[in-house]
């Protein structure tokens, strides 16, 4: 047993990644993919990957031994499989995606007839997890509980199945991500919409359930190995209880109000499950547990690596996809080390002396007409997680880190037309909420029969909504006894500022005089128990004493990147783990400081000291102190530490790299803009509009409208928009709130059909040393984070990109740059402006690293040390093309309109290569959701020269692509005076056939919606069309512009005619050893 | 609960940590042991191995789900694992004093005023654990913050760990519980009640002895004897041990120890014990069936261990202990005696040994047939 791993020992084996960053399936794979690859490289197993997504750590020069950024389908697996020679696949460490596409390898016996293992958990285990029915009746066969469900094929089941079951019932989905196409129906009424909703997609199977709202929502992490060796890592308790999707709900580790009967009952259960299932490596079990007797339903097992395993991963120090991944190659539990202690082995079961809060974020308020109430589907793109020693300093350092503008768990962070409602239907703000309820008096008890919510956990908020209350107090003081109260229940110093209405840094002062200061204590999963060598801390202000003595080596801070939003996510974290990789290699000791569970860059065996915390002034400054590093880096982890630069620089940290009067100089649109004017380099005409009254006047100096609108006073959500006339344009003034000389609005001229062109670059001490550009398919209007991306640029001019080179110099030059940064241009006939200049790592670094094959992260990382490092790489001499493609959830944000513009609204992207343009593209397409249509395109075409503009694309796709198309009105009739046989369909369904109809037959696969006018909601019309498309995941181009790069790749590259290549074969030319 | 007036721990390195007091108000002394578990204060709480000591509990939260009410006399019910909490003291990080619970009756700091047991809260317990581990379990004091090193050692009230606390612990004379056919002797210097209650849910009939009465007249009735945990040094429990040498010579049917019992059966046998530097007292510890090589997450309390290379010719060493690969259990090579050093009722702590307790009567049932 205890011998090593077995005979059979796998030699090349294919790892699956997940794809795309979506809502359900966000950074946390990357985390896991990135410890599986160490794992099989530290046994000389040759590490193939799959995986499309180019911003992620595991997709980085010197992981996997070769890598495929293609679509992770079967026939794409199936080739790499050929092409690789591959013995053995890992199916479990790339979230549902790469679960389903290794069921759907399974089910065409793909793997037995390429004679490929499947390590780890057996297939058909997977398939009894996922497949709702046969997993309540696996888990009948030892009589382990699930909740009264029938499973369904047809919505004609359903409403059979529910007629038995009566209201309220729960629907889930099988084979879903992310609770996806489930749902509570409480009403007759409402059935329809959630069976439509439910079966649209494809979904296979659907579970008519007993609802259990109310009932605890807890989960347990398992690990069992070959030998039937197994443990519970970390169990995790919803302080949103059952109904809300356990990646929406507050959840805290370990659970806090489970007795020891009930924690072990779980357990057991959880054991005695998994065994029987003959789960091999890790998987996740949930319950729910009634609140008022020892009584539990299992919910679901998920046979794989999942969010919650990565979040217990960060929460224990337990690595559990690491841990995984031996398994899967033959190893039993005790004889893998636990890489924490270093003294002890992996079958154990970690002792917290803590605990940890993760608190989701939602993004919903960027998005027009999203549903804003939350529930049993995932709607959040992003999670944080606080450590600590009390639930108030937990959850309030997580409120906090959201940075969503809250100072901790503020009774007055937001306010609510009506409280009740808002706390009997979730929002992403309930729990601010209930903060309100308590600050208002309403009992714990009442809380608790409205939200379901524990009292514990409400418990648990009242000091701190007690010491807010305190310190608003009139006559309130800063005296020490309340300040280290207030310290022990998480508030922030700026919180206690504000709080008594004193001047920034009051607190901070008072601190130092009377030395209350936090203490960094170990994650060591043994509790003190052992000696541990780990270097993965937290502060609390409940130790007497820290751990550990700062380190002695010359030593560099890396700020990380905080929660991944919308606009900011794994792509910084690819450059944040860079920098520290580069720090090391030059001899520094590294510190790290992030508190997103979903991240490499926390992952403690990245850096030499991971300080898992806020990355705020407050923190920073208090890990400064102590640690005293040569320098931090701020321009690595995007806006969040890039905005702490000033402060930083002001209170005497040394930030490395360009000078934080500089990067002030290009984040203020004045000084910005003079300095441009001072260069004599273009830029679009803008105002400040101080005043709405005064607006149409300037709208008249920028030379009329469109116009571009940016509020500098925004909240939260959707910042900038486009004013097409002039009563959108008071619309848009209107919901900026406030609109005066402090708070100005930023009018620009909005340029139309206008290329837009990014150059992604690093400098030393004023000098250009590194840099590629970028063009985007899209004309400019589509935020460079929803556009296609094309590098190198296949449709400049040589003048046009030369003239950039010039501008990008020009600006290292006068804002004596040096480290990263990025430029974003627009082009219209060869003349150039410049939007604006970010003076940090930007979102492309990654792409643009991978496809001209220098890694601009690091280059700028030694540039910032002062290291001269290797030169330049001419990405236009590439003879290979890559293509960025942005990934959308708008399947998930019900009632959303998915139309692009200036805000961005992608939540992932993937990067591909290809031999050209439209292989590029096409691959990259594929692997963003897109299939090869096949049975007819639906044409609506806005604008009459739109219409005119795409008649050649019209005329493939039925000469060539010979396609039949539907067409909606002025589209039709434009398209018959040009010849082009279509079929006219109405909009919306009547007498005639409707384009919602042949949606839902699927006798389109393939729809260009470009919308004209708006609507009486303000949404652009065809907002039905589109929202089908998106429901039933029938791809959808709503940019003219791509839509005709679309439909001429399809007509060069067939299906088929694409190669399947690896990363490296396309790097072979452009690899120079430098680096 | 009054307000927290200020206390004190003071350990014998001279280590001063303050908190607030929280239970009963009174100065105690004992050996100040730690705990790694994350739930079940209610059962370690009244775990009569804790006898005399000072509990300090590594997660900060304590009394989140509170304590049920107290069960009637003479009942086995738990969570309790004995009548009356057992520790001389205990320490935590952070005391709820709210708590959450359906079968919660009161707060954890009713329940320890109600058995005039003192407690303080506001303890980093992480650092006092790091320094425990370090210098090993130490004697140490629970008192008012004011009151002098003199007076506190003199009035500290403390148990005679040698002598007195083993009849502490023990039933005064033989309990009977009636349940299956099978006869199950239970010899007591301290045993949890759920060692009782799983061999009860298993249909065995219970005789709990305390140890100091004559066990052969009881022994030649029963089909399996199982010596239970109990706390204190083994060496101390001379008489017990000689009774279980004279059994052995003659009783040929399965004998179970317990974490204690386990330490007796070895000295028995003419083994060896020794003290751990700072105990395992957890429901994380991992241990390796040396037959099988399968691995188990225990429960365990001990600071006693057996000292496996003085084990006689004809016994083996049956469990590992996989952190710091100590004894973890012994078994005769020749006749149906073992022993384990975790617990297999577990309460708190992972149920994953529970089939020990099946093997045993399995045995038992067997040799009787
Ligand atoms: N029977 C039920 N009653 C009430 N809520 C439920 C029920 N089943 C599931 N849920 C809620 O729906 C969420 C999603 O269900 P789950 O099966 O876990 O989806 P996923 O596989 O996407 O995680 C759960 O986290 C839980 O909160
Ligand atoms: N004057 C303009 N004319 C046309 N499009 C513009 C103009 N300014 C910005 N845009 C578009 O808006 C997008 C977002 O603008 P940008 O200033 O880059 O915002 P962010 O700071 O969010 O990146 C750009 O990518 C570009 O497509
Ligand atoms: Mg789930
Ligand atoms: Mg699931």
């Amino acid at each position: 047993m205890s011998s090593a791993a077995p005979a059979a020992r796998p030699r090349r084996t294919l790892l699956l990644g997940s794809g795309a960053l979506q809502i359900g399936q966000a950074g946390e794979f990357d985390y896991s993919g990135s410890q599986a690859i160490k794992a099989l490289k530290e046994d000389g197993v040759f590490t193939v990957l799959l995986n499309p997504n180019i911003a992620t750590i595991q997709t980085s020069d010197g992981m996997a031994d070769r890598l495929y950024l293609l679509a992770v389908t079967p026939e794409i697996a199936a080739e790499v499989i050929r092409k690789e020679r591959i013995d053995s696949i890992l199916l479990s460490f790339g979230g549902q995606t790469a679960l389903n596409c290794g069921i759907a390898l399974h089910e065409r016996g793909l793997l037995d007839e390429l004679g490929v293992r499947v390590l780890g958990t057996p297939v058909r285990a997977i398939l009894d997890t996922e497949d709702r029915q046969l997993f309540v009746d696996r888990l009948a066969e030892i009589g382990v509980k699930t909740a009264r469900s029938i499973a369904c094929n047809s919505p004609a089941e359903a409403r059979r199945a529910v007629a038995g079951m009566g209201y309220p019932v729960m629907l889930r989905a099988g084979f879903a991500l992310g609770g996806k196409g489930s749902g509570i129906v409480r009403r007759e009424s409402d059935l329809d919409a959630a069976l439509q909703r439910a079966f649209s997609g494809g979904a296979r199977q659907l579970l008519v359930e007993e609802y259990l709202g109310g009932w605890k929502e807890i989960e347990y992490e398992v690990v069992r190995d070959a030998g039937d060796n197994c443990i519970t890592v970390c169990n995790m308790e919803n302080l949103d209880p059952m109904g809300i999707h356990t990646g929406e709900s507050i959840v805290v580790a370990p659970s806090q109000t489970l007795n020891d009967e009930e924690y072990q009952l779980l357990r057991t259960v959880a054991i005695r499950t998994v065994r029987h299932l003959g789960i091999v490596g890790e998987c996740n079990i949930q319950y729910a547990l009634d609140p008022d007797g020892v009584d539990y339903r299992v919910i679901e097992v998920n046979a794989r690596l999942s969010r919650s395993s990565a979040l217990a991963s960060k929460a224990t120090g337990y690595p559990l996809a690491y841990v995984a991944a031996k398994i899967a190659l033959g190893y039993d539990l005790p004889e893998i080390p636990n890489g924490i202690t270093k003294k002890t082995t992996a079958f154990f079961e970690p002792s917290l002396d803590y605990l940890v809060c993760k608190v989701p974020r939602w993004d919903l308020t960027k998005f027009h007409g999203a549903v804003k109430q939350i529930g049993s589907e995932m709607k959040s793109v992003g999670e944080v997680m606080a450590i600590g020693r009390t639930f108030p300093e937990v959850i309030q350092k997580a409120l906090r880190m959201l940075d969503i503008g809250v100072m901790g768990l503020d009774p007055e962070a937001f306010a609510f037309d009506d409280l009740e409602q808002e706390l009997r239907h979730a929002t992403p703000r309930r729990i601010f909420g209930v903060a309100q309820a308590l600050a208002g008096g309403m009992s714990v008890e009442r809380i608790h029969e409205i939200t379901d919510i524990d009292p514990w956990f409400i418990q648990g908020m009242a000091p701190v909504v007690g010491m807010f209350r305190q310190l608003r107090a009139p006559g309130a003081a800063l005296v020490p006894e309340l300040l280290r109260e207030a310290k022990g229940l998480g508030f922030s110093d700026q919180a206690i500022d504000d709080a008594l209405k004193l001047p920034q840094g009051s607190a901070r002062a008072a601190r130092a005089r009377i030395g209350i200061r936090p203490h960094y204590a170990q994650i060591d999963t043994l509790a003190a128990e052992f000696p541990a060598e780990t270097n993965y801390l937290y502060s609390t202000y409940h130790a007497s004493a820290s751990d550990v003595a700062p380190g002695a080596r010359r030593k560099v801070m890396v700020l990380g990147a905080g929660v991944y939003r919308i606009g900011s996510s794994v792509e910084f974290d690819w450059c944040c783990v860079n920098a520290v990789r580069t720090l090391a290699e030059q001899g520094f000791e590294t510190i790290m400081v992030n508190y997103n569970p979903e991240t490499v860059s926390t992952d403690y065996d990245i850096c030499d000291r991971l300080i898992f915390d806020e990355i705020s002034l407050e923190s920073v400054l208090d890990i400064w102190e102590r640690e005293h590093p040569e320098g931090v880096i701020v321009s690595m982890g995007g806006q969040v530490p890039n905005n702490l630069a000033m402060r930083l620089h002001r209170a005497g940290v040394p930030v490395l790299g360009t000078s934080p009067e500089d990067i002030d100089r290009a984040e203020n649109r004045r000084t910005f803009s003079a300095l441009l004017d001072e260069l004599g380099i273009d830029q679009p005409a803008w105002r400040h509009v101080t005043d709405a009254a005064m607006a149409p006047r300037i709208v008249e100096e920028l030379g009329g409208f469109p116009v571009l609108v940016r509020p500098s006073y925004v909240l939260s959500g959707a910042a900038m928009s486009i004013a097409h006339e002039p009563n959108e344009l008071q619309l848009i003034l209107a919901r900026a709130k406030r609109v005066s000389p402090d708070h100005p609005v930023v009018v620009s001229k909005f340029e139309t059909r206008a290329r837009e062109i990014e150059i992604d670059a690093v400098a030393d001490r004023g000098e250009l040393v590194l840099w590629a550009i970028s063009e985007h398919i899209e004309d400019a209007g589509v935020h460079s984070g929803d556009a296609t991306l094309v590098l190198p640029p296949q449709s400049v001019y040589i003048a046009t990109i030369r003239r950039i080179r010039r501008i990008a110099a020009q600006l290292a030059a006068a804002l004596k740059i040096t480290g990263p940064f990025n430029v974003q241009f627009l082009a219209k006939h060869n003349l150039v402006k410049v939007i604006e200049c970010n003076l940090r790592a930007s979102r492309s670094f990654p792409f643009v690293s991978k496809v001209t094959g220098a890694n601009l992260a690091a280059e700028a990382t030694r540039r910032m040390l002062g290291v001269a490092g290797a030169g330049n790489v001419a990405s236009l001499e590439l003879d290979h093309v890559g293509v960025k493609a942005p990934m959308f959830s708008f399947s998930r944000l019900a009632g959303v309109d998915p139309m692009l513009g200036v805000e961005m609204a992608s939540t992932g992207e993937v990067g591909c290569l290809g031999e050209d343009l439209q292989e590029a593209l096409l691959h990259a397409l594929h692997a963003a959701g897109f299939r090869y249509p096949a049975r007819g395109v639906l044409l609506s075409l806005g604008p009459l020269e739109d219409k005119y503009w795409f008649a050649d694309e019209a005329r493939l796709i039925h000469e060539v692509l010979k396609l039949p198309i539907y067409a909606t009105g002025g589209t039709a009739e434009a398209l018959a005076t040009l010849g082009i046989p279509c079929t006219p369909v109405a909009k919306l369904p009547g007498d005639s056939t409707s384009a919602m109809e042949l949606i839902e037959s699927g006798a389109v696969d393939l729809i260009v919606n470009v919308p004209r006018e708006y609507d009486e909601y303000g949404r652009p019309d065809g907002y039905l069309i589109r929202r089908r498309a998106v429901e039933t995941g029938t791809p959808l181009f709503t940019d003219l512009q791509l839509a005709r790069a679309v439909i001429e790749a399809l007509w060069r590259r067939r299906p088929g005619e694409l190669g399947v290549r690896a990363w490296q074969d396309f790097m072979r030319p452009v690899r120079r050893p430098a680096d | 609960m009054a307000i927290d007036p200020r206390w004190r721990l003071e350990l014998e390195d001279g280590t001063v940590m303050h908190g607030g007091a929280f239970g009963a108000a009174r100065a105690v002394a004992g050996e100040v042991v730690f705990n790694t578990g994350m739930a079940g204060y209610v059962e370690s709480l009244t775990d009569p191995s804790y006898r005399g000591q000072i509990l300090v509990l590594t997660y900060p939260l304590v009394g989140n789900y509170g304590v049920p009410p107290p069960r009637t006399s003479g009942s086995l019910d738990g969570p309790f694992e004995s009548d009356r909490i057992q520790v001389q003291g205990l320490v935590v990080q952070h005391h709820v004093a709210t708590p959450s619970h359906h079968a919660s009756a009161r707060s954890l700091a009713t329940w320890l005023s109600q058995e005039d047991v003192p407690a303080v809260t506001g303890i980093d317990t992480r650092t006092l654990t790091r320094r425990l581990r370090e210098h090993g379990t130490m004697r140490g004091w629970l008192a008012p913050a004011q009151m002098s090193a003199a007076d506190m050692r003199a009035q500290a009230d403390q148990r005679d760990m040698r002598n007195g606390i083993f009849r502490e612990v023990a039933p005064p004379e033989p309990v009977r519980y009636e349940g299956g056919p099978l006869e199950v002797l239970v010899v007591d210097a301290g045993a949890k009640d759920n060692i009782v209650r799983s061999l009860l849910a298993r249909e065995a009939s219970v005789t709990r002895a305390p140890w100091h009465c004559d066990l052969a007249p009881l022994a030649s009735r029963a089909d399996g004897i199982l010596i239970g945990n109990g706390p204190g040094d083994p060496k101390d429990l001379g008489p017990l041990v000689s009774q279980v040498r004279s059994l052995l010579a003659t009783y040929r049917r399965p004998v179970f120890g317990v974490c204690l019992g386990n330490q007796v059966l070895c000295l028995a046998a003419g083994g060896d014990t020794y003290k751990l530097p700072y105990g395992h007292r957890g429901v994380n510890q991992p241990v390796r069936d040396l037959q099988t090589g399968r691995c188990y997450v225990t429960s365990q309390n001990h600071g006693y261990a057996v000292r496996e290379d003085s084990l006689p010719a004809d016994w083996r060493p049956w469990f590992v202990n996989i952190n710091d690969g100590s004894n973890e259990g012994i078994r005769s090579g020749t006749e149906p005696y073992f022993s384990v050093q975790f617990h297999p009722e577990a309460s708190p702590g992972p149920q994953d040994t529970g089939f020990l307790f099946d093997d045993f009567l399995r045995l038992a049932g067997a040799m009787k047939a």
